[in-house]
């Protein structure tokens, strides 16, 4: 079995997690009470640093002072590849090691196990904070084991070292989870299953010894252990796996500094260590089982959690971008086209869920007159279902329709087509909240006035603040105006405190749609969507070529400079003065007013941007992105 | 679509004809749109008129235990400024009026009920005392200049509305229109000249409580919300004001949330200028209770919740916002829900009325009445020949439905007397057995048999115990329950109750004999050992038998008898009754669905099990995992669950791409066309700024070509 085939699954390593989750779970309690200087700092294991760093102040914790002699040799780690004779060796060791442990017999129900769960160990990544379990396993798992085998080995402590770049695998393979798990046989999947036949036996014993001990939520990651083995070897067959070397720290300027420092640490502890062994074996033993009481707190590990995963500024991701790929972003046209021709599926069943919904049209119509405001949540685009509601209910009222998701949308905005298209007032008003008061006083005085305001996105960036949602629950609590609006994001009710909630007096309807938010993200900068890209370089070209050819030069001159400084993150401009001086060594302009004359033409067309620096000197910059740019200059030193 | 738009967020529409507006606009929507009819017209009428009697209740109830703090506040206000009124110019005088007086309202926590106590605090002041009521909020407030300009033009807005003479409206006008710098200079100048004008005048229209306050009303100045005022602002002001007080007859009311030291706290300085009262309002959970008595323990509405509807709503006001005004919410939406998913809830009001009702009955109503289970319950019951007269006769039907509501009537008239009865014996027991609020008591009532209870026993046993004067408290509390509830139906219980009254009494008369003759001790007369424990063996007897034999225990017995007999007799739970379901409201999932609904949840649940919306076998799986035909976003929002704090947009992308391929059954080894590739990776783009604006991602400077995570741990 060569090293590559043996990294078939990591079931063996799930099979420990309940008991070691709770060793983990007493092992940070006890880190917690130990402060952090906030001079040491450690990169490129993330969570590690931290219990690194705990445990240079108090290594009493004999379990930490192993992961962090694992930490040591993740520095040191060069080879991949294992040979079948090396984890032959380890797994000897290891079992001789075993016979120690009589609580943890099932992990080491047979060699086959033990060698995938060295090399899974390999795999996995400590940085999942979902996945807390895994790297709780790994950290007891391997600090016993290393405890067994001594402090010095050679080839085989690489293979059972940490190694904590594999993240975008990680996703990789649940997605080829995910792409087994329907019902559709794929070619593939015989394959597997055949591969699957032949260690039944292992995941059998593990299920009847484990599964009293595993909470729910584990289970199911256990249940879901044979879609990693099949996922796993597909992986290996058909993914073509990109070479280690892409993956990098995200920011690894730093780490070398303090790769050596850690190193130092290690040595000291090391003696201590040796000193510990013994004893450590029979404590992390015993407190396994009284910390297991400890797990049922599970907000306050969840709270934990939380503060894991920020505590480290180290996020260990693959180096690959969309530049590599080929796949450039697209635009909002073609995005919009390629998306026409994709058919969304199940339409039978969203139809039925509309359905569903639209029989509520007149219960809310019925709601609304009565005094309460309708709210609808869930995932999905609620704008198609409010304009059928519009369509089949308001006709005959006046109704204002609000897209909350339009990036330019303001409360005055609102409050201004209130007044001036529905109350027709043509006066002005001195601040928001005197237009809320006229609007007010204008419903109370005419009580044959009514309103439907239907918000879309009343959570959206533009409406979520605390004075537009305070107008809003004013305008919503009048009796003759009526609100229905929708609400997206996972955290919009944290906008409402009990009084505005009370001016809204909402009643709260769930309407999952799994409609795409066509709309609603057409607006938005969206991160793959190349916004405003074309439409920046083609209206570029158009000004720049009804300039002088003096001007034109002058702004060449902008771009090289800006694209020169492209790289520097402190670049905040080409000082007015220095431009000039180039300019003019470039015989493009005569004077400093000519010059200023130039900008003003470039500054209507708001390519230009000025800014005082702190030293009061003027700086130029052109607010558009360096990749259109030299786009830009592409294109016209190809026509020049 | 005619409401999107490049330019544009606001859609205005109005219709182009007025349309002639229909009768009943509103009942129209009662009936899902159909043609109205002349019954689901009368549901709606019923439920209108229900909820428009229980809110004019409600209301009655709040300004009823508002009076007691509101009568302290009017007492308060008249004990100020007694000296300015005087015009005294003793020195005291003149060093005590930097001091304002200052009521501090401690409302609690509930700040929805507030606006409510505020209102009716306004309307009363300006009835009773003063025209110049200002009340201010935090948020008008942003600074000194904008609080002196919200006081000034409510001040002389109140001045207009009661002079409305024509040269003082012109004046009015002007000043608005010129928006001047308000100042206190300026508001005293303005004050002096009003109170001189109207001094000269005899004649006062509202103002009669006294002579003093003709001459010149205070200013009343109330600060909503004080916890959310500014410290600079609200310092400012009253250093402020604190000079203009020989001028400015100024009083403050503070409503305070939390607790008075936040007055301390928020002015450290300027509380030495404050002359402070502290008045303190019901608490919430009080006036729940109230609450609860007069609008659901009463035969008065004949709507009712069950227990899982009460419950919600007793949670929603306890574990939430101890709102009272979000209970009545609460209870509006219930009514409305009953009125309008139950058809039979027509038959829900008065009792004359119910009659006449059931009488109109159609042939399907009849059907509808024979379909409901309580009512199945009951023919079951029957003798074979009444069970086929009652299915099939109507008449007989009408004749059974008149006697069954009148014996649900009378069933509730007995079973909130006894409910109260066992409340007042219960209530004060250590420990609580069976709770301390009656609302506990109800809901385990309404749940099932409460003598069935665990905790019912144990209860009982307490109330054997107790002390006599505790037992006659008792009993007074429960001659006043029976006095107060127009029933007549327990009449001879009532009586009951008084004659055990008049034998506790008389027992206390008799007593004091009874204590001299019976406590005769026999001397211990020295024994050996076995003798002495013979004897107090013996002695323990008699005292234990003697014990039983005084006629207080016996009474007492006799007392805790009765009260678990009428438990027994009248307190069994409501949908053991026929027509049950016509005036009990059973929809605690709506309840909880559309007050306190977790959008999270719905989310995360629409995202992580695609089945439990899109009922398609394609889409069950058994565990965590999802299919991959599942819809787009929540194949990515599965992968990025995967990630910790950033996510590599490339491989989230071709992770993407691996479970859509495979889920559209393409040979994933031949080489896929460019365009579906294309398409595949639009679609990718989609799911991904779905999810941004969602709010699970954002995007990241950190790395190129990354985002990151805005949840951890799930949802």
């Amino acid at each position: 079995m060569s090293g590559v085939q043996s990294r078939v699954s990591p079931s063996p390593w799930v099979t420990s997690r309940a008991t070691l989750v709770a060793s983990w779970l007493r092992t940070r309690a006890v880190l917690r009470e130990w402060t952090l200087p906030p001079t040491l700092k450690f990169s490129g294991l993330g969570r590690f640093g931290e219990v690194l760093g705990a445990q240079c102040l108090a290594p009493r914790e004999t379990l930490i002072v192993m992961s962090h002699l694992k930490q040591q040799k993740v520095k040191m780690l060069e080879v991949q590849f294992v040979g079948d004779d090396d984890v032959l060796n380890h797994i000897l060791d290891k079992e001789e090691g075993a016979k120690f442990r009589k609580d943890r017999a099932q992990v080491l129900v047979n060699v086959k196990k033990l060698m995938k769960k060295q090399e899974n160990d390999q795999d996995e990544d400590d940085q999942d904070d979902l996945k807390d379990e895994n790297y709780v396993d790994i950290l007891g798992a391997d600090s016993q084991e290393y405890l067994k085998n001594g402090c010095v080995a050679s080839g085989g402590n690489k293979v059972y070292s940490f190694q904590t770049r594999k993240k975008p695998e990680k996703m990789a393979e649940l997605a080829y989870e995910i792409a087994k798990t329907s019902g559709k046989s794929v070619p593939l999947i015989c394959k597997n299953t055949e591969k699957m036949a032949s260690t039944p036996q292992s995941s059998k014993k593990q299920s009847t010894s484990e599964k009293d001990q595993l909470k729910s939520d584990e289970k199911n990651e256990f249940l879901s252990t044979p879609y990693r083995l099949r996922k796993r070897l597909t992986a290996v067959s058909t993914f073509p796996s990109d070479t280690e070397s892409e993956y990098s720290d995200s920011n690894s300027e730093d780490d070398k500094g303090i790769k050596q420092e850690e190193e130092k640490i290690s040595e000291v502890l090391m003696d201590q260590k040796r000193l510990t062994k013994h004893s450590s074996l029979s404590s992390s033993s015993c407190k396994k089982v009284s910390a297991k009481k400890m797990k049922k707190d599970t907000t306050t590990d969840l709270v934990e959690e939380y503060f894991e995963a920020h505590s480290s500024s180290k996020v260990l991701t693959s180096d690959r971008t969309l530049q590599k790929l080929k796949r450039t972003k697209l635009d909002q046209q073609t995005l919009h086209n390629l998306l026409s021709k994709f058919s969304p599926p199940f339409s039978a069943e969203l139809k039925q869920l509309n359905e569903q919904y639209e029989r509520l049209f007149h219960k809310w119509m019925l709601q609304l007159h009565l005094g309460f405001n309708i709210v609808l949540y869930g995932l999905g685009s609620k704008k198609e279902l409010l304009e059928k509601f519009r369509a089949s209910m308001l006709q005959d009222s006046v109704h204002v329709v609000i897209n909350g998701f339009f990036p330019g949308i303001t409360v005055k905005s609102i409050l201004n087509s209130i007044t001036e298209e529905i109350l027709e007032h043509m006066g002005t008003f001195r601040s928001v909240l005197d237009q809320l008061d006229w609007i007010i006083n204008r419903f109370k005085d005419d009580s044959s006035l009514e309103l439907f305001l239907l918000i879309h996105n009343l959570d959206s960036q533009m409406l979520r603040g605390d004075k537009s949602q305070q107008i809003l629950g004013q305008l919503s609590s009048l009796p003759k105006i009526y609100l229905i609006a929708s609400i997206d994001h996972i955290n919009a009710p944290l906008m409402w405190d009990h009084s505005k909630q009370s001016l809204y007096n909402w009643l709260w309807y769930e309407t999952t749609t799994y409609r795409p938010y066509t709309e609603e993200t057409s607006y938005e900068n969206s991160l793959l969507v190349q916004q405003c890209g074309t439409l920046a370089l083609s209206s570029l070209i158009h000004v720049f070529r009804s300039l002088t050819p003096n001007a034109r030069g002058i702004f060449r001159l902008l771009i090289k400079y800006q694209l020169e400084n492209e790289e520097n993150p402190s670049y905040i401009g080409l000082s007015f003065q220095d431009f000039y001086q180039q300019c003019r060594e470039a015989f493009l302009v005569n004077s400093d007013l000519t010059l200023r004359a130039q900008l003003t033409e470039f500054r209507d067309h708001k390519l230009l941007r000025t800014k005082k620096g702190t030293d009061g000197v003027e700086y130029l910059l052109i607010p558009i992105d360096t990749g259109t740019l030299s786009d830009f200059l592409e294109k016209e030193d190809k026509e020049a | 679509m005619a409401t999107s738009s490049v330019s544009k967020g606001c859609f205005v529409f109005k219709p182009d004809f007025k349309r002639k507006k229909i009768s009943f606009p509103i009942a129209d929507y009662f009936n899902e749109g159909e043609s109205l009819s002349e019954d689901s017209k009368l549901r709606f009428d019923t439920c209108q008129l229900l909820w428009q009697q229980m809110k004019s209740e409600a209301e009655e109830l709040q300004e009823e235990l508002n009076k007691n703090l509101f009568d302290k506040l009017i007492e308060f206000l008249e004990k100020s400024h007694l000296e300015f009124r005087k015009k005294s110019t003793n020195w005291n005088y003149q060093i005590k009026s930097r001091e304002i007086p200052t009521a501090a309202l401690v409302l609690g926590v509930n700040v929805t009920d507030h606006d409510l106590t505020f209102k009716g605090l306004t309307a009363m002041l300006r009835d009773t005392i003063t025209p110049y009521v200002v009340s201010l909020q935090a948020k008008e407030c942003p600074d000194v200049k904008h609080l002196l300009q919200k006081l000034a033009s409510q001040v002389m807005g109140c001045h207009i509305d009661m002079e409305s003479t024509e040269e003082e409206e012109e004046e009015c006008v002007q000043l608005s229109q010129k928006k001047m710098h308000y100042s206190m200079a300026f508001l005293s100048t303005w004050y002096r000249n009003v109170t001189q004008k109207k001094g000269s005048e005899s004649v006062n229209k509202k103002i009669t409580s006294s002579s003093q306050w003709k001459k010149s009303p205070p200013i009343v100045i109330i600060l909503k919300d004080i916890e959310s005022f500014s410290t600079k602002v609200l310092q400012d002001f009253i250093i402020i004001s604190s000079q203009y007080l020989h001028q400015l007859p100024i009083v403050l009311v503070l409503g305070i949330a939390t607790s008075p030291i936040i007055i301390h706290r928020l002015l450290p300085h300027a509380v030495s200028f404050l002359c402070i009262e502290l008045l303190q309002s019901l608490s919430c959970k009080e006036h729940l209770a109230k609450l609860l008595d007069k609008l659901l323990l009463t035969t008065r509405f004949p709507f009712k919740l069950n227990e899982k509807a009460l419950q919600v709503l007793i949670n929603i006001f306890l574990y939430h916002d101890f709102s009272v005004q979000n209970f009545i919410k609460g209870l509006q939406l219930a009514i409305l829900e009953h009125f309008y998913s139950q058809p039979l809830s027509i038959l829900c009001c008065d009792l004359p009325e119910v009659k006449r009702r059931i009488h109109s009955l159609s042939e399907d109503q009849c059907e509808s009445i024979r379909r409901l289970p309580s009512f199945m319950r009951y023919v079951e019951k029957q003798t074979p020949e009444k069970q086929v007269a009652s299915l099939t006769n109507e008449r007989f039907l009408k004749g059974r439905m008149e006697r069954k509501s009148l014996s649900l009537h009378i069933y509730h008239e007995n079973f909130f007397i006894v409910l109260k009865c066992l409340h007042a014996f219960t209530s004060s027991l250590p420990k609580y057995p069976l709770g301390r609020q009656i609302r506990e008591l109800y809901c385990a009532c309404l749940e099932k048999n409460i003598w069935e209870s665990q905790e019912y026993e144990p209860a009982l046993q307490l109330l054997r115990m107790l002390a006599k004067d505790e037992l006659m408290a008792i009993l007074h509390k429960c001659v006043e329950v029976f006095r107060s509830s127009p029933g007549k139906q327990l009449g001879s219980t009532a009586e009951k109750l008084k004659e055990f009254l008049a034998q506790f009494q008389s027992l206390e008369e008799s007593n004091e004999e009874e204590n001299g003759s019976g406590s005769q001790q026999k001397g211990l007369q020295k024994t050996d050992l076995y003798h002495l424990q013979k004897s107090l063996l013996e002695m323990k007897e008699l005292r234990s038998s003697n014990k039983k034999q005084t006629k207080f225990e016996v009474q007492r017995d006799k007392v805790v008898d009765m009260i678990d007999n009428l438990v027994r007799k009248y307190l069994f739970p409501p949908d053991t009754q026929t027509l049950y379901e016509v005036v009990y409201f059973t929809g605690a999932h709506t309840l909880r669905e559309h007050l306190n609904a977790a959008p999270r949840i719905a989310l995360h649940t629409a995202l992580n099990n695609p089945y439990h919306y899109l009922k398609n076998q394609a889409l069950k799986s058994e565990d965590d995992s999802i299919p991959n035909v599942a819809p787009d976003i929540c194949i990515a929002y599965k992968l990025h669950l995967e990630c910790s704090r950033l996510i590599n947009v490339v491989d989230w992308s071709e992770a993407f791409a691996t479970v859509v391929t495979a889920a559209e059954e393409t040979d994933p080894n031949s080489t896929a066309s460019e365009e579906i590739k294309e398409i595949i990776h639009a679609r990718f783009i989609r799911a991904v700024s779905e999810l941004e604006l969602l709010g699970f991602i954002k995007p990241t400077k950190q790395k190129t070509d990354h985002v990151a995570r805005l949840t951890w741990g799930g949802c």
